[in-house]
């Protein structure tokens, strides 16, 4: 092994650096396996298919609260006069800026629909509470308006709108 | 782990941790400096095998336990869901499941390296020992880990294997309500062997850092028997054995693989794709294989504390073994009597474990007797005699001369003996298993499009025999583990999602309760489950003069038949796993009226020549033109039969295409990194020749 000649080193080198390689290969597409069985299977992931929710029984100025998901989505038929707070507030105070017309859909103005979870840390914000008529959230006071826009506390932003659709005029489809 | 390290790093930020934890220089010392005698074979790669076994066992258990349910009702179908459901839960149940059998076949070889090479004795018997309590803790978790998925044989294994603590006198009873936690094996027993199971793998894990140490302090044994005197006896640990280890782990790899992806359930048991029920024992209780020899030694001896005395014994007698054999030759190389009783004993274990599968009657208890008698005599009778009047052969002054003067020939036939000794046992749970006095025909073997290797279900197969399941079976079987979701799974019958939402629509299921407090029917959505044909098992049998439908779900990998030898030894080399479908085509279309003279048919029963006992409680229940096909195949009641197998096939394996898929890809790239392997192994050896 004394007199090993330049040629047998480059040739030896290739061999370790090819065989270290597949064995890096090997390793990370082992893991791969490990770390996809975390994300959600195939049975949750079919639970989360869309939902349809009838909007018929719930009268002016009410809610109510459906799970998709896991997660909560208030419905709010909003008063004449929630919605028109709503409209009326400079975009450009809020600590969010988005107007109202952008957080409902073209026509059924009245609904609102938000997933109910305060951007701040996750906590559930209690509906028609606060000073603005909207959600307040008792975990560290943030309080969003009619439209779901946060307006005070710690929260960084508004109430966000989970995708959904009107299928009918009473009747939305959520997901 | 052989004393205070001089290995000092260069690196400040490392000398600066090493002068406070040497943690960096006793690796150094452990697995990098540390002298390996130069004379080792592959049978000492074993070691490292089982280390990385250990791993793999401890990761995948890990990630298993996220996503499994200790709660009797719903150990077994939370499995299931594994399988079906987690992103790779097949992969990763069938690595844990096939990876306790590869953990037992490695630590074997490693018990039975030691005994050869005799290993165990001085200055190693501590050494010994503790490779003695792994491998009872080993036997104490897959027995454990074997009760999780609560199906038939986990519930039965669970039963036996308490029970035998009852035969301490006095205390026993009172002993075995303990371990159950109530009255009998049920859900406090599921949850502490759940717990157990997942506790002791670690427990395994600080013994074999006990191990190594002692290992590291004795230093190894090798095949000459002789300690290494001078440096030339030896090579650093790396790269030497470390990269000849490698090379032996990637081997075994691909044998383990073989068994993950090809035949994953060829040493399991068929009927723990039942759910476990109490009411019901299985025909034959086996264990795994690797308790065979010893449930053969329980079984030989008439009395029941004797039976649990002997088979404790016989695996504490081997923690006496550097007492029993006090020759001063190590290596049965150089000792030509010790040699060849050791391959009696060898044969002896294997026939225990082969009798071990076997009902326990006639000829079978006189040799299970007589083998008994041998395994004892091995420790307590030939070796002390062996070490006092043999006369061994001259061995090498040291370990270089051995290098130089051999070049072994034996381990080939070894590999092929153990290889055949393997497949005896496992043909010996088959045939167990199948010996039904009054069993059935042996069902014909079809030609299915989804064996072998590169097998695919027929996508028109499938759809078809989707629709005689939902035409005619459905009527009176549940499916309860597919979902509608599932027929638009990829490898599976291959509808759309919208027709599979199509199907799941037309089918009224009962959701509730609404505003008003009351239960209401909807259209079915694709993650509804198939629709029960019955509320419950009481009406089941109330609708079926008294017998109970079972669920299709899984029947495909439920059904057994006997292949017997040498057949089953060439079934895993042929990847057989079709006996399911086989069994299930042949049942169809086995029925003959009027049942043969000879034979007395209970009222309320029909013959079929496949079914194990003959007399089947279900009518014939398809006959041709009965099931209209859109295809153009033929209604006949033989392509019935035959896609409904398909069908059912499916259900109890839907990722069976995937599996063979990357089974693929994983077998070529072992074999190619295989290779690498061997030449850099040659290459890293080629200066210590």
């Amino acid at each position: 092994m004394t007199t090993t000649s330049s040629a047998e080193h480059t040739r030896r080198d290739f061999l370790f650096v090819a065989t270290g390689a597949v064995a890096a290969v090997g390793a990370a597409a082992a893991v791969w396996p490990l770390i996809s069985q975390m994300n959600p299977d195939a049975s949750t992931i079919a639970a989360g298919a869309p939902i349809e929710v009838d909007l018929a029984p719930i009268a002016e100025g009410q809610d109510i609260k459906v799970f998709w998901r896991g997660k909560p989505i208030y419905i709010m038929n909003r008063t004449k006069k929630q919605v028109e707070e709503a409209r009326a507030v400079p975009v450009s105070s809020l600590p969010d800026p988005q107007t109202d017309q952008a957080r409902v859909k073209e026509g059924h103005d009245q609904w609102l629909v938000v997933i109910g979870i305060c951007t701040h840390l996750g906590c559930i914000p209690i509906a028609h509470e606060g000073a603005y008529d909207g959600f307040f959230c008792p975990c560290h006071g943030s309080v969003y308006d009619t439209s779901g826009r946060i307006r005070q506390g710690p929260a960084p932003l508004n109430l966000p709108i989970p995708p959904y659709a009107f299928v009918s005029d009473t009747k939305i489809k959520i997901g | 782990m052989s004393g205070p390290s001089t290995y000092q790093p260069t690196n400040p930020a490392l000398q600066w941790i090493e002068k406070r934890l040497p943690i960096i220089g006793l690796v150094h010392s452990s697995f990098v400096a540390y002298p390996t005698p130069r004379n080792l074979n592959y049978w000492w790669t074993f070691g490292g095998i089982l280390s990385f076994m250990l791993g793999v066992q401890i990761v995948t258990g890990v990630i298993l336990a996220m996503h499994y349910t200790p709660h009797v009702d719903m150990a077994f179908n939370s499995v299931e869901s594994i399988v079906r459901d987690v992103n790779y839960g097949w992969l990763l149940r069938y690595l844990h499941s096939n990876g306790a059998s590869m953990f037992f076949i490695a630590v074997y070889i490693h018990m039975l390296r030691g005994l050869y090479y005799g290993s165990y004795k001085a200055p190693r018997e501590i050494l010994w020992i503790l490779g003695v309590i792994i491998y009872l803790l080993m036997m104490a978790t897959g027995f454990m880990g074997y009760v999780l998925p609560w199906g038939q044989m986990s519930f039965w294994g669970a039963t036996v294997i308490t029970n035998l603590f009852s035969a301490i006198p006095y205390v026993g009873e009172s002993i075995v309500t303990l371990l159950w936690g109530g009255y009998s094996v049920g859900n406090p027993t599921l949850n502490r062997f759940f717990s157990l199971h997942y506790l002791l793998p670690f427990v395994i894990a600080g013994v074999v850092v006990l191990h190594v140490w002692a290992l590291h302090v004795a230093g190894q044994n090798n095949p000459a028997g002789v300690e290494p005197k001078t440096e030339k006896d030896t090579v650093p640990f790396t790269p030497y054995a470390t990269i000849k280890d490698g090379f032996g782990m990637v081997c075994f790899m691909i044998f383990y693989a073989w068994f993950v992806f090809y035949i994953p359930n060829y040493l399991g048991d068929p009927d723990n794709y039942i759910m476990a029920n109490p009411g019901v024992t299985p025909a034959h209780i086996v264990p795994e294989w690797y308790y065979l020899p010893f449930y053969a030694i329980l079984r030989s001896i008439p009395s029941k504390l004797g039976g649990v005395i002997a088979m404790f014994s016989a695996i504490i007698v081997l923690a006496f073994l550097p007492w029993l054999d006090t020759a001063k030759t190590k290596s049965s190389k150089y000792r030509p009597l010790a040699k060849q009783f050791f391959w009696m004993f060898v044969v002896v274990a294997v026939l225990l474990g082969w009798l071990g599968g076997k009902p326990a009657e006639g000829i079978y208890i006189i040799a299970g007797r007589v083998l008994t008698f041998c395994y004892f005599a091995y420790f307590l009778i030939v070796l002390p005699i062996l070490s006092r009047i043999e006369t061994p052969r001259a061995l090498p002054n040291s370990i270089a001369d051995d290098v130089l003067a051999k070049y072994g020939k034996k381990a080939a036939s070894a590999i092929i003996a153990l290889i055949l000794a393997g497949g005896l046992i496992v043909g010996g749970t088959q045939n167990a298993k199948a010996a039904d006095e009054h069993g059935g025909s042996t069902p014909p073997s079809l030609n299915w499009s989804f064996a072998g290797p590169f097998g695919k279900f027929d996508r028109g197969a499938l759809q078809r025999g989707y629709k005689v399941y939902k035409e005619v079976c459905a009527t009176c079987h549940s499916m309860s583990l597919l979902h509608f979701r599932n027929l638009a799974d990829a490898g599976g019958p291959g509808f759309s999602a919208a027709q599979a939402l199509a199907v799941a629509s037309d089918v009224k299921v009962q959701d509730g309760p609404n505003d008003a407090g009351d239960m209401f029917e909807r259209p079915g959505r694709l993650a509804d489950p198939f629709p029960k044909p019955f509320p419950n098992e009481n009406a089941a049998r109330a609708a079926n003069g008294g017998a109970y439908p079972p669920d299709l779900s899984l029947m495909a990998k439920a059904r057994n038949y006997d292949r017997g030898f040498p057949q089953f030894v060439f079934d895993f080399f042929t990847q057989f796993q079709e006996k399911g479908p086989n069994y299930i085509d042949a049942l169809l279309q086995g029925y003959v009226d009027p049942a043969p003279k000879d034979f007395a048919l209970p009222p309320g029963a029909y013959y079929n020549k496949y079914f194990p006992g003959h007399a089947i409680k279900m009518p014939k229940p398809i006959s041709d033109d009965q099931v209209t096909y859109d295809d153009g195949t033929p209604q006949k009641v033989e392509n019935y039969a035959k896609d409904v197998s398909t069908f059912l096939m499916w259900t109890a394996e839907p990722h069976l295409e995937a599996r063979k898929r990357i089974g693929l890809q994983v077998m070529v790239f072992l074999i190619i990194f295989a290779f690498l392997m061997y030449f850099t192994k040659k290459k890293v050896w080629a200066n210590a020749h």
